[in-house]
């Protein structure tokens, strides 16, 4: 870990002045803000992240889930994630957020992590996280090393030829199907984004991975009204039972009306450079029949763009897999 | 008061340094500091194959807090070990020149007064390297002729003529121990003499090989080892990291504490080789073995002679009258390979079991009951009889306990709901050997005892099983026994592996406490004593109390009183044990501990989920002088042996040699929720071959075999035959049972 120099903000615009003059807030920014720390501090310690200046901004007054004037929720950036999943409008009504939330990570990481933090947080790629391999993303023009190499669990949605690494939240891929809009304070004032705006595919430029700008602090996100008579369900798909990211995983948010599908939002983690959102899968669903045929065709719709690596071609029929049986769940609740 | 006599050995009973452990106040080995303490942190090589073309410590050097970086040109002398000069895989000092063997190699160290500061000078520290394309592929094939373990027979023959055969090659992967506990060492010189704490399973190898390496005589090394993080049998001998802290304890004569990083651990601190072996095996229609062969072949290092003993029970499991194991190995551009948990048996076993079970799909034959057909009256390797078999009743007990008659033979016809149910079965084997002891057993005036011994607890229970032998023979309460262990200045005592330490402890431990007690006995029967014009045969020592024979104990003396009113503060005695090896009775017998798993997974297509659901093992390991503590090794085997199944595997990059996925998210271990239920049973037949109490090691066995129950299951619920471990998502995602029934 590098030396850095530790600030405390006492206020979001003292922490948005603080922060500003940095020359960029993607990979290689040179001030950092920290919550729970569940990610920067890894990445500081490995030398991934090496911020000369860190803004703690766990005293700032972004801790409560408000709800919105139309019937919503606003969760400020603090909110932990275990406080979160178990808020009880969050289990009642965002059901596939609060299991998206509950599959990720451990009890002591959620009990840290925070909804600003997670939107932020950073790959599991084992070439991102080790400085003595070639990596786009870290050190941009130095190779990729996933593509040639292990990649079993690396995107197939969204990738190109500088760099294939998946966006490894859970929550991420919820808020997305749920259509979350991201609250950004920066030096020019708020913006609110939506999330399916607000992650960047890698393309040519893998460092940069959202819209955030130099000083730019999320303060909240917002999720919308829950939509009258839908069910949403989160299956996540992994090796093991536990702590381990998601080699593939659904969110859908679905409402059935006399057996037709009427509403539909389908995300998919694991197998994307971001929070992959399908329009495809929600395309072949509206309108249609809620049964097997259709499921399983929202499911070939949505991973047709895919493109398999060396050890992750799996992932493409796991995904159809997952989604079908998500879908299925959330038709049957 | 103390319990009957009888009542300590077989019994449940909590580990006696468990409230230590529970509350934080046991020390281990990196927990030590001294004033004027510094911190290590080596610098590792980024490739895997080369020489050190040039490094730049000026940088280094000059940042704050640091002291000193050392290279190949300032370590000061350390030494190539010796014959007889103990147990070391690497024997090559670390920093000794500029080649490379293994990604990860150390390279340099940099001392600094806090760990934050060494770190970060580390990474400052610039190598420049003339890298050669490293080999690290797992595919292998024998460097040299291989060597012939064990052969009767003529099993080409009869394998040709067998009119049933199956012939296959098993593969598994180069697995990394992960104990929570780090490697570490903290390092303290004085005039010439070093202190070290260290993470070893045998302070006793651990100090004759630093004395050798470091140049000095033994008597000037002492090693300290209370609490152990577990090892696995990473921690059996020493690695560089150790020499390179004494030496710079040597060199500063300030303490150094270095402690390894996880991403070290997957490079420099040994790990269990992958294996690739072809089993052929040929049996009559009946299901009667006419002819079995073990080809294995494993990876050594550049350097070094580890051997990967695979078919260590391969020649002993059943009876056929033609079999052949042979053994070869191929160097690869990767650290050195060490023992981890069950070595040799655990991979062999894999192939072995999985062989078994494809030839009872070839004869359609329940797999239980092949095994059964094959059991060997003697062991066939060298026609001794076995001191103490029950593998048949481990079989049929676990086939009885788990429900096996209900077993439905026919791949993925067994269902609960959608989800499609396995069921395996695999036998298992492990060694029962003793090494040589010596331990010291003093009883108090204040009522105590103190029991003493260099041998060590890997944090399975070894204090309380030798405070559990003590009470045995003396009655004394487990609370007023206090187990001394894991110094090299105590009685020398044995490694913590190989299931080694119960079975050799129990005659040292009978020999000393018995001395101890008759010096006792003399005592009481002194002038003045208690006993005085007894004949101390006459007199015995039960429930703590001194007693003439035929009275009860009740009617006796407590042994402190004795002591104290004779104005003794204490008596002692010793004891000392030979190991198997050197008692020619032991050396005609087979002695081994067997053992049965039983395994259903579950299996759910739909979502390409699979899990092992519930576990049935039965264990042969002798008598269980803890039923505690040995069900906790029977059932940690089992979870290591899931990881092992389904999980483990330590992935090198083929392009730099770079074990890539270094770290506890990207190297998957059994997490608590992937754990079963799990059913443990002992037979607990005493064998008396190997000691007074029957007791052989239960450490290993567990894991043993187990892999090979798991793929079986697999077999049974998907179609798919797995044999390139572990068992993953994409071996079965095009598996023939798709759809439910």
């Amino acid at each position: 870990m590098q030396p850095f120099h530790y600030i405390r903000a006492a206020s979001v615009e003292q922490a948005v002045a603080a922060a500003a003059q940095t020359q960029t807030a993607q990979q290689g920014a040179q001030i950092r803000y920290v919550a729970g720390g569940t990610t920067l501090l890894d990445l500081m310690k490995l030398d991934v992240e090496t911020p000369a200046r860190v803004i703690d901004i766990n005293h700032l007054p972004l801790g409560e889930v408000e709800e919105t004037a139309d019937g919503g929720l606003k969760i400020g950036a603090l909110v932990r994630n275990s406080d979160l999943a178990n808020h009880p409008k969050v289990k009642a009504h965002y059901t596939v957020l609060s299991e998206a939330l509950l599959s990720g990570a451990s009890g002591q990481l959620r009990n840290m992590a925070t909804t600003g933090g997670n939107l932020l947080q950073r790959t599991r790629c084992m070439y991102f996280r080790d400085t003595a391999m070639p990596c786009n993303k870290r050190e941009p023009g130095s190779g990729c090393g996933a593509i040639g190499g292990a990649n079993r669990m690396m995107a197939v949605l969204g990738t190109s030829e500088h760099c294939i690494a998946t966006n490894p939240s859970d929550m991420n891929v919820a808020m997305t199907a749920l259509e979350a809009k991201i609250v950004i304070h920066g030096p020019h004032g708020e913006r609110q984004v939506p999330i399916e705006d607000f992650f960047l595919e890698p393309g040519d430029t893998p460092q940069r991975e959202n819209v955030l700008k130099p000083g730019e602090l999320i303060t909240h996100a917002i999720l919308p009204p829950p939509t009258r008579g839908v069910r949403s369900h989160y299956l996540k798909l992994r090796d093991r039972a536990s702590y381990e990211f998601a080699l593939a995983s659904a969110a859908v948010v679905l409402g059935v009306d006399n057996g037709t599908v009427r509403h539909a939002r389908v995300a998919l983690g694991g197998v994307g450079t971001r929070p992959w959102r399908s329009h495809e899968a929600e395309k072949a669903l509206l309108g249609q029949p809620a049964d097997a045929d259709h499921f399983h065709a929202a499911a070939e719709a949505a991973l047709a763009g895919a493109k398999p690596y060396s050890q992750n071609g799996f992932k493409i029929e796991l995904a159809r897999r997952g989604l079908t049986k998500a879908l299925s769940t959330a038709a049957a609740a | 008061m103390g319990k009957s006599p009888a009542s300590y050995i077989g019994g449940d009973f909590s580990r006696i340094d468990g409230p230590l452990k529970c509350s934080g106040r046991a020390v281990y080995s990196s927990d030590f500091n001294f004033p004027g303490l510094l911190y290590a942190v080596p610098v590792c090589a980024t490739i895997a194959s080369g020489r050190i073309t040039g490094m730049d410590t000026a940088k280094a050097e000059r940042m704050p807090g640091v002291h000193v970086v050392y290279t190949r040109h300032n370590i000061g002398p350390l030494h190539r070990p010796g014959k007889g000069d103990g147990t070391i895989d690497e024997k090559r000092p670390p920093l000794s020149d500029d080649t490379i063997h293994y990604w990860g190699q150390y390279v340099a160290l940099v001392v600094a007064d806090t760990f934050e500061q060494a770190t970060d000078a580390a990474r400052h520290v610039k190598v420049s390297y003339q890298e050669d394309t490293p080999d690290v592929s797992t595919q292998l094939a024998a460097a040299e002729k291989p060597d012939v373990d064990t052969e009767r027979g003529d099993p080409e023959s009869a394998f040709a003529s067998a009119p049933v055969k199956v012939d296959h090659t098993y593969r598994s992967p180069p697995e990394t121990h992960n104990p929570i506990e780090l490697h570490a060492s903290v390092a303290v010189y004085d005039n010439g003499h070093f202190t070290l704490y260290e993470t070893t399973q045998s302070t006793m190898n651990h100090r004759k090989v630093m004395a050798a390496m470091l140049g000095v005589p033994q008597e000037q090394v002492k090693i300290i080892m209370h609490y152990l993080g577990s090892g696995f049998g990473g921690k059996l001998w020493p690695w560089p990291h150790a020499l390179l802290a004494a030496a710079a304890a040597r060199n500063l004569e300030r303490p150094i504490k270095l402690v390894v990083s996880r991403k070290m651990m997957f490079e420099s601190v040994g790990h269990r080789t992958n294996t690739q072996q072809r089993m052929r095996l040929g049996a009559s229609h009946d299901g009667k073995l006419l002819s079995l062969q073990q080809d294995y072949l494993w990876t050594r290092s550049r350097e070094g002679d580890y051997k990967e003993n695979c078919g260590e029970a391969t020649g002993f499991l059943y009876s056929t009258p033609n079999l052949r194991v042979t053994a070869g190995y191929a160097r690869r551009d990767v650290g050195y390979p060490t023992a981890m948990r069950g070595p040799g048996a655990v991979p062999g076993l894999y192939a072995v079991e999985s062989a078994m079970d494809e030839l009872a799909v070839a004869l359609d034959m329940d797999p239980v009951q092949l095994r059964i057909k094959n059991e060997p009256k003697v062991d066939e390797t060298n026609g001794h009889p076995f001191s103490s078999r029950h593998l048949v009743e481990c079989l049929t007990t676990g086939a009885e306990k788990f429900g096996w008659d209900k077993r439905q033979a026919k791949v993925g016809s067994m269902r609960d709901g959608d989800t499609v149910l396995g069921w395996g079965v695999a036998a298992c084997s492990w060694m029962a050997q003793r090494l040589p002891a010596q331990i010291s057993v003093q009883l108090n005036a204040d009522g105590s005892a103190h029991v003493a011994s260099a041998t060590q607890d890997i944090g399975t229970g070894t204090y309380t099983v030798i405070a559990q032998m003590v009470a045995q023979l003396t009655g004394i309460g487990l609370d007023r026994i206090e187990v001394k262990l894991g110094e090299s200045t105590l009685p020398p005592g044995p490694l913590s592996g190989g299931s080694m330490v119960t079975g050799s402890m129990v005659p040292a431990t009978d020999e000393a406490t018995r001395a101890a007690i008759s010096q006792l006995l003399h005592t009481a029967t002194g002038s003045g004593g208690h006993f005085a014009g007894v004949s101390a045969d006459q007199l015995t020592l039960s429930e703590g109390r001194v007693h003439r024979k035929d009275q009860a104990p009740d009617d006796g003396v407590p042994f402190g009183k004795i002591l104290a009113d004779a104005r003794v503060d204490h008596v002692s005695g010793k004891g000392q044990s030979k190991g198997s090896g050197d008692d020619p009775k032991e050396k005609k017998l087979s002695i081994h501990s067997y053992g049965a798993h039983f395994v259903e997974i579950g299996w759910q297509p739909d979502i390409a989920r699979l899990r092992v659901r519930r576990v049935v093992t039965v264990i042969d390991g002798g008598r269980v002088i803890n039923t505690r503590t040995g069900r906790n090794q029977i059932e940690g085997a089992i979870v290591m042996g899931l990881g092992m199944a389904m999980l483990e595997d330590t992935e090198y990059d083929s392009r730099n040699g770079a074990p890539i996925n270094s770290n506890l998210a990207d190297y998957l271990v059994a997490s608590h929720a992937d754990t079963p239920e799990i059913d443990v049973t002992f037979l607990d037949y005493p064998d008396y071959a190997l000691n007074a109490l029957g007791a052989r090691g239960i450490g290993e066995i567990g894991l043993a075999g187990f892999a090979a129950a798991v793929t079986s299951a697999v077999y049974h619920a998907t179609g798919v035959r797995v044999r390139d471990l572990p068992v993953r998502i994409e071996d079965l995602l095009n598996a023939p049972e798709q759809s439910a029934a």
